[in-house]
Formats: structure tokens, sequence, C-alpha cells
């Protein structure tokens, strides 16, 4: 029991002792507010989980509270729930939306709680990749009419003897299982189920020289580590997506845009002008999004490299 | 030496009923071979059934906004955020929470000697510390006040639940019925409808944990009361006592222990469930091991994953040494110690509310990144030395064992399914196992994922079975090994709070993107708890009878599969069981690996809105199916000589 005693006794001294030493005391140094001008209050940002997304909420994030004074609240959250957000006022702005037409409808058209704000910029590319070595090896696989021919190829356990087509997550724009079936593919879609098994399996087939096919997109950070190539599906042509069930043509270009809550637009907020203005390139992105995932930095630290080098840019944003 | 005349018995009965199980397998592979690819029921990745649509149409009439559930995600929130200022966010103007960490170091400290001993304070004090060593105080703080928000809340709905549960048999019934089903619903399936209630944030998140939380506490409440000697509640009754009297004075006490390992089993629970939570926007390290997955980055997810582990050892130390100790033994030289350290704990806190050093855990030290370093290397040198070696394995395993069943699942009629297993539970259980099969099977072909419910069944199946084995294997060894338990729990905790999204890249790595991927990560999940269960039932073997087998020279093997298994058949049962719905539970994770099938439709409702419906028909169709095994195990475990006079009085 004393053993008890002493122990407390020792370290309330340690303590004092350490006190002694000094140290700053706890709201020695108020960070001065900055900005000036119109109040901007709180900023509920939706984060969707990718790191390129990621990239424009360090950036916006970065400038609304360093610039405009505002109190940025970072929601994580997958798109189907951040747009839920904006009618119950949790989400104010949604930076990168990849052409979601059931969720405009049902918020924007329907719901009347949303508004699009224009696009953000950033051009988004989906379509069928191959790792590096097996597009240098193979180039004849470039062109979806020889796909059939090397069906063999792309054979695994999951996919019942034909070719695999490796899919991502359920939250991405697909109509892979449309375009096998229409495009008369020996092909089966087998679905990874997340972003992380699908760069886990492009990353292991460049590294084990193994035969890969599967989707992705562009802007995404982990072409700084891999430049897969895209297989050329039929050209898009207006409207050729029209009905779901019998597309046969490549996904079209998409513009990324971005989704505000109305609540948001209407108040007058000056991170609402910040989100409307807000526009940079697929570079840009990748840019913030390499310093996120590759060089580690925080989100915050990755913005004020960006920011600093690009100060042109964020003055145009800010009306300056 | 009733159990020994019960596995006789057992030896007895066996060949019948294999005769019959082996009649009906040949059976279904002969009509297998003629029917093949009829009624399948096969329903494609986007495809939906009028069902589906109608539960979608019903999320968005739901979503419209509730006076109601506005109230309690308010109250909920304020809650949670309450305890977020005071140990983990900057609250009240100031730069730093109400309590700095070496106030939160104090009080925990001082909380768990005063409720457990001296060793947990140190545990306590250590754990707390090394968190903030890997860099992730504020996270951990984030987490631990969500964690205790959740608990608080559950254990306030849950002891009550679990008293009324304890004393009504009627109740008991429900509950019963009831938390079976928030068990074994995948955490994912009311993930998204809880967001159209109560929004986003910590306050759903909450919610969802205190759901999943809740069970244990209830279960081991009632479970405690109904253990209770009857002849000291008589007797207390026969002094007079009122109803309420004999429950605080008598009955409470008496199961006070039994009461606090429900509450530690909830509190595992709850921190389990931080990293799906943050799917929803719960605060904490689940956050940082999401972001980490996003970059595959395994060191950083491993380091947080560390975090959760180690607050989760912390919690269960503390919880069961506050468990062991006797009911009110305050002397008067320990209130004056306890005094003495309250007086200390008030000091500490001064300080980290004063001095930024004793506020802000420093940053000087670097232990986290070291760590993600050395967990990369790791899985690095894994990952190249086993690579090829795996994925032999696996294709090995797919090719020859998987792949087979499943087909036999899937091509087959279901009418032809649903016959051969219904007889299955007929024979194995009897009819209290062919009735509920024959629901279950039921309402499966209702949902209109039959098809994927069968996928997922081939792989459960497998797991299951892997998981047995590894389990008995384990546990025996550890059952009979005082030692050996002492050196597997570590890691049996470790694999059942390490958050799953941890080591699924490292799987990938290892096998790729294929149901056996989903495989092995349910392995990882459900052997612990076979393990723990089997190690428990084989140590409740009385000393006296496995003497008795020694005395007349058996031999190990002898001892173990004539004595301590047959024994120790219900916590086998047991722990198959537990073993089956916990595999069940990972179905949702596999899906994210490549298992496709119901887990992948649970993944999918809740991300996109037009397969809403469809996910919740899918999350139902693992409900159903854990129903089912569970339903045919617990019968099939019933001696049949009992049957009907035990009555449904087991948890």
């Amino acid at each position: 029991m004393t053993k008890k005693l002493r122990s407390v006794g020792v370290l309330t001294a340690l303590a004092l002792s350490l006190a002694a030493c000094g140290g700053a005391k706890v709201g020695d140094a108020e960070q001065p507010e900055a900005g000036g001008g119109k109040e901007c209050g709180s900023f509920n940002l939706a984060v969707s989980p990718w790191v390129g997304y990621e990239a424009n909420a360090a950036v916006v994030a970065y400038v609304a509270t360093k610039e405009l004074g505002c109190k940025v609240v970072k929601k994580n959250l997958k798109e189907e729930i951040s747009w839920q957000g904006f009618g119950t006022g949790e989400v104010d702005a949604v930076l990168e939306n990849w052409g979601h037409e059931d969720l405009k409808k049902k918020y924007v058209d329907e719901q009347k709680v949303a508004v699009v704000v224009g696009p953000s910029g950033n051009k988004g590319v989906i379509g069928w990749y191959l790792p590096p070595w097996l597009a240098a090896e193979r180039p004849e696989l470039k062109d979806w009419k020889n796909l059939n021919k090397f069906a063999a190829l792309f054979k695994t356990t999951e996919s019942g003897g034909k070719g695999q087509l490796l899919d991502g997550d359920p939250s991405f724009v697909t109509n892979d299982e449309a375009l096998v079936k229409n495009l008369k593919l020996d092909y089966k879609v087998v679905y990874a189920g997340s972003e992380t098994a699908l760069i886990q399996a492009f990353r292991d087939a460049e590294k084990n020289k193994k035969p890969v096919i599967g989707y992705f997109y562009e802007p995404q950070w982990f072409f700084n580590e891999l430049k897969l190539v895209k297989v050329d599906l039929p050209a898009y042509t207006k409207g050729c997506d029209a009905d779901p069930a019998k597309v046969a043509c490549d996904y079209p270009a998409y513009d990324l845009d971005k989704i505000v809550a109305k609540k948001f637009a209407d108040s007058g907020s000056p991170a609402y002008e910040l989100v409307k203005n807000f526009s940079w390139t697929n570079d840009d992105q990748n840019q913030v999004a390499k310093y996120i995932a590759e060089d580690k930095l925080s989100p915050d630290a990755a913005a004020e490299k960006w920011v600093n080098d690009n100060r042109a840019k964020v003055d145009a944003w800010l009306g300056k | 030496m009733a159990a020994i005349t019960g596995s006789v018995e057992l030896e007895v009965r066996r060949p019948r009923r294999a005769v019959l199980v082996g009649i009906l397998l040949v059976g279904w592979l002969a009509a297998f071979f003629l029917l093949r690819g009829i009624d399948t029921l096969v329903l494609g990745g986007q495809e939906t059934t009028r069902l589906h649509r109608w539960l979608t149409e019903q999320a968005d009439v739901l979503g419209s906004g509730n006076v109601v559930f506005d109230t309690i995600r308010v109250a909920v929130g304020q809650f949670v955020v309450l305890l977020q200022d005071v140990i983990a966010q900057p609250s009240y103007g100031r730069p730093v929470p109400v309590i700095g960490w070496l106030g939160v170091v104090a009080v925990s400290a001082y909380l768990a000697w005063a409720f457990g001993n001296w060793k947990v304070a140190v545990l306590t004090a250590a754990g707390l510390t090394f968190v903030g060593l890997q860099g992730l105080w504020q996270q951990s703080m984030d987490t631990l006040a969500l964690t205790l928000a959740a608990v608080l809340l559950a254990l306030l709905v849950g002891i009550p639940l679990g008293i009324w549960a304890g004393l009504s048999h009627r109740m008991f019934r429900v509950t019963k019925l009831v938390l079976d089903l928030m068990q074994t619903l995948p955490t994912f399936v009311y993930l998204a409808p809880l967001t159209l209630f109560f929004a986003i944030g910590p306050a759903a998140a909450t919610i969802a944990t205190v759901i999943y939380a809740a069970p244990p506490v209830v279960r081991l409440t009632a479970h405690a009361l109904r253990s209770v000697p009857t002849e000291s509640v008589e007797a207390a009754r026969s002094l007079g006592s009122t109803r309420g009297q004999t429950l605080t004075k008598v009955q409470l006490p008496l199961s006070r222990s039994t009461v606090v390992v429900g509450i530690n089993q909830t509190i595992m629970a709850a921190l389990s469930m931080v990293t799906v939570a943050a799917l929803i926007d719960a605060p904490g390290l689940g956050q940082t091991v999401l972001k980490a997955l996003q970059t595959l980055d395994v060191g950083v997810a491993f380091n947080a994953g560390l975090a959760i582990v180690v607050l989760a050892i912390v919690l269960d130390r503390v919880t069961t040494a506050a468990g062991d100790r006797p009911w009110r033994t305050a002397s008067i030289r320990r209130k004056a110690l306890l005094g003495a350290g309250a007086a200390g704990v008030l000091v500490a806190i001064w300080f980290s509310r004063t001095y930024v050093w004793a506020a802000e855990f420093p940053a000087t030290a670097d232990v986290g990144s070291r760590i993600a370093v050395v967990a990369t290397d790791v899985t690095t040198w894994v990952q190249d030395v086993f690579g090829g070696f795996t994925y032999g394995v696996r294709d090995a395993v797919t090719t020859g064992v998987l792949n087979p069943l499943q087909t036999l699942l899937t091509d087959s009629p279901w009418w032809l399914v649903s016959v051969v297993v219904v007889l299955l539970a007929l024979v194995l259980g009897g009819w209290r196992a062919a009735v509920p099969a024959a629901a279950c099977l039921g309402l499966l072909v209702g949902t209109g994922v039959w098809h994927d419910a069968m996928v997922t069944l081939a792989s459960t199946l497998l797991a299951t079975v892997v998981v047995v084995a590894v389990g008995l294997v384990l546990g025996v060894w550890a059952g009979r090994n005082q030692r050996i338990d002492s050196w597997i729990r570590p890691v049996l905790d470790a694999g059942q709070t390490m958050p799953p999204f941890v080591y699924l890249v490292p799987f990938l790595a290892l096998f790729g993107t294929s149901r056996f991927t989903a495989i092995a990560a349910a392995v990882v999940f459900a052997v612990p708890v076979t393990t723990k269960i089997v190690a428990d039932g084989i140590r409740a073997v009385p000393v006296a009878t496995v003497e008795a087998a020694n005395s007349v020279g058996s031999s190990s093997w002898q001892v173990i599969s004539k004595v301590q298994l047959p024994v120790a058949r219900r916590a086998i049962t047991l722990a198959v069981n537990q073993g089956l719905i916990y595999v069940l539970s990972m179905v949702v994770v596999g899906g994210l690996v490549g298992a496709g099938a119901l887990g992948y439709d649970v993944a999918a409702g809740f991300a996109q809105s037009e397969l809403y419906g469809k996910g919740l028909a899918a999350g139902l169709a693992i409900v159903l199916l854990g129903v089912m095994l569970d339903r045919i195990t617990q019968a099939a475990a019933r001696p049949r000589k009992f049957r009907g006079t035990v009555g449904g009085d087991k948890w």
C-alpha cells in the first residue's frame, strides 16, 4: 500500500519538477484571425474516399481557413451519403462529382436541396486499362477487337473459364457488364470491391508480370507510380449510352463538377464564392495527390506547398 | 458422469445419422447432374427485383425528416461532443481540450486502480502513453470518447433490458431472438439506413455502435440473473424481502461479476465498430485506417490498428480486474489512499490545463512512423517470400474445393437445395432445426438474391470448417496448457480487435482479389473466438475425470478424444456456432476484396442509391443464412434424449 502512495508522490514530484522548468502556458500564443471582410463562419466540406478528391478538399479547406477565416469542417463520406447531407445541412459542398445523373435528378431537380455550380476543371476519364508491361509486350490488346483472342490469358480462379475483367468499388460509375455482353466479349466482370483491391491488382500485375485487364480512371495519384495503358473501346458518341442495357461504346469524357447545398449557395458566405470560382487542371490535382499519397504530407501541408507555388491561381479564385 | 454416458450414447447413434447424411448427399449429387442449370434464380449485378425497388422507394420516404429522430440525434450528438471536448478536441475557445494528455493518463490510471488494482493502473498509464508516442493521441481520444459514449448509452439501455429478461421468461425469449438478429445483421447493412434517420457524423456513428455493442451486456445480465441460485432468492423472499429488495440486495450483487463480463464484451464490440463507423464520419482512429487504405499504406494503417488494439487491451484488463474484485471491500486505509490518489490526479489535471507540454502530447518521440516502417517492411518481406506459394494454395483450394462446392449450390435448382437442406436439418437436429431452416430458405428465395446467397454460403461453409479445425487444435492445446494459453491470448485479442481493414492490403498482395482472400480474412477474424471458447470448455472438464482417465493409462490422445472433447461437447458446439457467426459477419468485408456475392451487394446498396433496396435484401439474406445455420448447429448439438426438456434456456 505504501508503495502506491510513494509512486503517487514520485509522480507528483516529477510533474512539479517538470513544471519548474517552465514551459509555454496554454493559450499564450493566440493566433490572430485572418481575413476580414464578410464573416465566413462554419463551412462543411464533404471529402470522398479517393486521394484526388482529398487533394481538392485540402486546397479549398486551406484557402478557406487561411484567407477567409472560415472554420472548415471536413466530413469523410461516400458520395451517396454526402448528397444526403445537402438536405439535412450536414454538408455544404461536394468538390468533385463524377456525373452522378441519378443523384442530380433526386437532389437538384426533385428535392431542390442542391445546386450545380459548374466544373472543377478536372477531366475525368473512365475505361479499361492494362499494366504497362503487358501493353508493351502485346500492343494489339490496346484495341478491344483483339480482346477475345487473348481471353484465355486473363483467366483466373474467379472468372469461371472466361477472361477476367476486374471492376472496382460498387460506387464507381460502370457499364462494364453491359459492355461485355453487347460487345460479345468472352469475359466475366469480377468485382474487386474496392479501389484498394484494384490498385493492388495492377501493382502486383506489373511487378510479377501477370496479365490483368481492369476498370480504372484518371485523374488518379496511382498514375504517378504506374502509367497504365488505356484500351480503346468503340468510340463514344453522344447518346450511345442512353440505354444502360444496350451500351456498346466507350465512356464519355467527364467534366467533373461541383455541387453545393442550396442553403449554402444562398447564404452569401465567402466560402461559397471560393467553391464557385475554384477550378484547376488534372496536373494540379495529381501534384497535390502525389504530395499526400507518396510524399506522405498531411493534406494541410500538401495544400500549403501547392498554394505557395501557385499564388496566381489562388488569387483568381479569391477574386483578387 | 452424466456427460460421459451422453458420449457413449453418441457413439451408438452416430452411424445411423452418418448413413442418412451420406445417402442424402449422394442423392443430391445424382439429382444435380440431371437438373443442373434449371431454376437457379441468377440475378445480374445491376439487376433488381420488384421488392428491391419497393425498398428503395421506402428509403426516400423515410429520409424526409422526423422530430423524434432529430431529437435523439441532437441529444446523442451533444453527449459525444461533450466527451470530445473534455478529452479530445479543442474546446471552449481554448486550443486544447478541457483535460490534456497528462490529466487523461492520470484520471484513467486512477480509475483503473480504484476499480481494479495497481497492476492494471500501471498498464493503463503505459498503454495510453504508448498510444501518445505513436503520434495518435488526438485520434485515440476521439475514438475513446466515441466508445465511452456508445458504451454508456448501451449500458443505460442494456442493463435494464437484461434485468427484465432475467426476471421474465417471456421477455427472455423475445430478447434472445432480437439479439441474435442484431448480432448477425452486418453493420454495413444498417449503416446506410441509419444515415437516413440520424444523418451522418458522431451521433449516427454512436447510435450504430450502440446497436452493435448492446447485445452482449443484455445477454450476460439476463444470464447472470438467471444463474443466481434459487435457494438464495427463496431465502431472501422467506425473510420478507420485496421483489425490489431481492433484486438489489441479492440477485444483482451475486450477478455482478458476470454483468461486468458483459460490459467488457460490449466495450470490445464498440471498439471493433470504430473503423466501420468511420464510413459515416465517426472521428478518430478509424479515419486514419481508412485514409491509409486509400493509398495502400499498410504501415500507417497498422500503426492506427495497433492503437485500437492497445486501447482494447487496456479496457479489457481494467474491466476484467474490476469484475474480479470482491464486492465492497473499502477499508479505511484504502479510503485514505484513494483520497491521496485523487489529490494527485487533481494536480495532474491542473498541469494539463495550464502548460502546453502537459496538454498536447509532445511530438518529439516518433515511435509511430518507425512502427509504420517496420510493418511495411515485414509485409513486403512476407509478400516476396510467400507470394508465389500463397497463389498456389489459393488456386488449389479454389479449384479443388470451393468451386465444386459452389457449383453444386448455385447450379442446383433452388427447390432441390431447399429440400436437401431441410432434410439434412431434420436428420441432424430434428424438427427444431428443419422448421426454421424451411422458413429461412423460403424467405431467402423471397429476397431475390438466392444465387448470391448460395455463392456466399459456399465460402462461409469452407471458412467455418477451417475456423473450427484451427480453433479445435489451438483451443485444446491452450486448454490443456496454462502457459500456452497465456502466450496465445494476447494474439487472439489482437486478431479480434485489429480492424480487418488493416490486413486487407497484405492479404490482397498474398492472394489477389478473390473469394479465397475473403475466406482468409474471415478465418483470422473468427479463429480467436472459437479457440477461446474451446479452451474454456476443455479447462472446465473436471480434473477428477481427467485424472481418472490418466490413472487407467490412457495416452494424451485418448484423454483428449475420449474424455475432454466429449465432455466439453457443449462448449465445442458453441464454438462452432460462434465461429460461424463471426465468419458471416465478415461477409461484407469480403465483398471489398473480391468475394462478390452478398457482401458486394450490401456494399453496393450503401454506395448507390438505386441499389439501396437490393443491398438491404442482401443484408437480410446474410441474417437468414445466419439464423438457419445457427438453428441447425444448435439443434444438432442437443442430445436427443433431453430434447424438449432442456428448453430454450441456452445462450
